[in-house]
């Protein structure tokens, strides 16, 4: 072990942090406008967006902070609960 | 090397040139004052060739003192009392982040009562943020001190940050003479630091300070630990180094004298452990068998030094000029615990005084002495603390 903890850049340096998360942001893709604004303000930058600027959020490192469903101009992300989330797209 | 003449304060600005020092970052506070502002006018004219960073505070000084150690530069700074109060959280980053930085604390009283005299409560109350912690009991003994913490700092099997204690006024601004080393001399025994881990360095970049989680975090604290014991051994080796090149040698984690056949041995810290000296002297005149054992590290603590004492004398006076209120002199009290795994058992005598300046003059730690010598001589411990001098 080195003797204090450090580490070198790469995805995921500290773990997956998204297991923190305890509301997903989810994307009602019918209303979305692909105008990026979410993308722009995410703070983990873990929005990455199609060639349209469809948004997808990278749910192994997401927080949960919200951030996006708050600035949204169409106010079409709707914070889920994680396991509610998993039911609706049967993951659970 | 040449002889000088000048205060603790000035000969710790000296240090910093002797030793390389790359980054100076400090923030005025009495009686530490000096120490920065002689570093400031050496910078001004050319002596001091590294960078002098004026920070808002103290808090800003050590952890500018942590930005140049993480680029692997050499780092020192100064301070006193609430100065050092104020580092707190920096004092903890530094110790956990490997970081072998040097400050010299000047010893004094913190407020409230506003006193800006000598007590050692100020670095008394950083003893468990890590930090190696030396007293020292003259100017030159301070200077030479402050080069050869860099070194222990700086091995890999160390690595941990040293706190010099020095007592604000008996030593800040009292002129004493002292050896004075030049860089190139030191050279010799001090080479560039060079991190054995990780540095901040743009061009290959890493993150420093992460989480870590309830799996690992112990192991690191458990490290500091063993890395903080490895300094009794190596800083062995560093005094023998020392002795060797410039012939300099302070008596390592406790300068006895005069304890091989004591009965009663006096354990102090700073200045007033130089004075002891003379109270040893005269008893002995008088017919007393003392030593004076001082106490030059407190962390970590000098256990078997302490031990191998307690396997041959009486008793142990010993001398706080700090308290851990509610629980007494804190050196008295880890002589007390280094000896509970022994077979022996000396009395040991706390004693508390010389705050907030109080002189202790030979005269006063005679009286201490022989007090401890009356217990050990009527078998009677008497009381387990004293406070000397106090007021009814």
């Amino acid at each position: 072990m080195p003797k204090t903890s450090y580490s070198k850049p790469m995805v995921g340096a500290t773990g997956e942090t998204g297991s923190w998360r305890t509301f997903d942001p989810v994307v009602d893709y019918d209303e979305c406008n692909r105008c990026r604004t979410c993308w722009l303000h995410c703070p983990e930058a873990v929005i990455s967006l199609d060639e349209d600027g469809t948004p997808h959020t990278d749910y192994d490192y997401c927080k949960g902070c919200g951030i996006c469903a708050q600035v949204c101009p169409k106010q079409c992300i709707e914070m889920v609960r994680t396991d509610e989330r998993k039911r609706r797209t049967g993951e659970v | 090397m040449k002889t000088e003449l000048m205060s603790a304060n000035y000969a710790a600005a000296r240090s910093v040139i002797s030793a390389r020092v790359e980054v100076v970052a400090a923030y005025p506070i009495t009686p530490a004052t000096t120490v920065p502002e002689q570093i400031a006018l050496l910078n001004e004219d050319g002596f001091y060739t590294g960078q002098f960073i004026r920070v808002e505070s103290e808090h800003s000084a050590i952890f500018a003192c942590i930005g140049a150690s993480s680029t692997g530069a050499r780092a020192f700074t100064a301070t006193s009392s609430n100065g050092l109060l104020l580092m707190d959280e920096g004092l903890h980053w530094a110790a956990a982040a490997r970081l072998p930085i040097v400050i010299n604390n000047i010893n004094r009283s913190v407020s409230p009562s506003w006193n800006i005299h000598v007590t050692h409560d100020d670095s008394y109350s950083k003893r468990d943020t890590g930090w190696i912690q030396f007293y020292v009991s003259s100017v030159d003994e301070l200077y030479h001190t402050i080069i050869q913490s860099f070194k222990l700092a700086e091995d890999e099997r160390v690595l941990m940050p040293v706190m010099i204690n020095s007592d604000g006024f008996v030593l800040s601004h009292t002129l004493s003479s002292f050896d004075y080393l030049e860089p190139e001399e030191v050279d010799k025994f001090l080479p560039p630091y060079s991190p054995p881990h990780w540095i901040m360095d743009p061009a290959n970049p890493v993150s420093h300070g992460n989480i870590v989680f309830p799996e690992y975090y112990q192991e690191f604290r458990y490290m500091m630990h063993e890395g903080t014991q490895n300094a009794l051994k190596v800083y062995e080796e560093v005094e023998k180094d020392y002795k060797n090149l410039f012939g300099k040698y302070f008596g390592g984690p406790i300068d006895c004298y005069k304890c091989d056949d004591a009965e009663v041995v006096f354990t102090s810290q700073g200045s007033i452990a130089a004075e002891a000296k003379d109270a040893v002297d005269e008893l002995r005149d008088e017919g007393y068998r003392v030593g004076n054992a001082r106490v030059r590290m407190i962390r970590p603590f000098p256990v078997d030094k302490i031990r191998e004492l307690g396997s041959h004398v009486k008793g142990f006076a010993s001398f706080d000029r700090g308290v851990s209120y509610g629980f007494g002199g804190p050196v008295a009290n880890d002589i007390r615990a280094s000896m509970y795994h022994t077979k022996y058992r000396p009395m040991i005598k706390s004693y508390i005084g010389g705050l907030g300046g109080r002189d202790m003059t030979v005269t006063d730690i005679k009286e201490v002495i022989k007090d401890t010598y009356k217990a050990v001589e009527s078998g009677d411990l008497g009381p387990e603390e004293t406070w000397h001098d106090l007021m009814e």
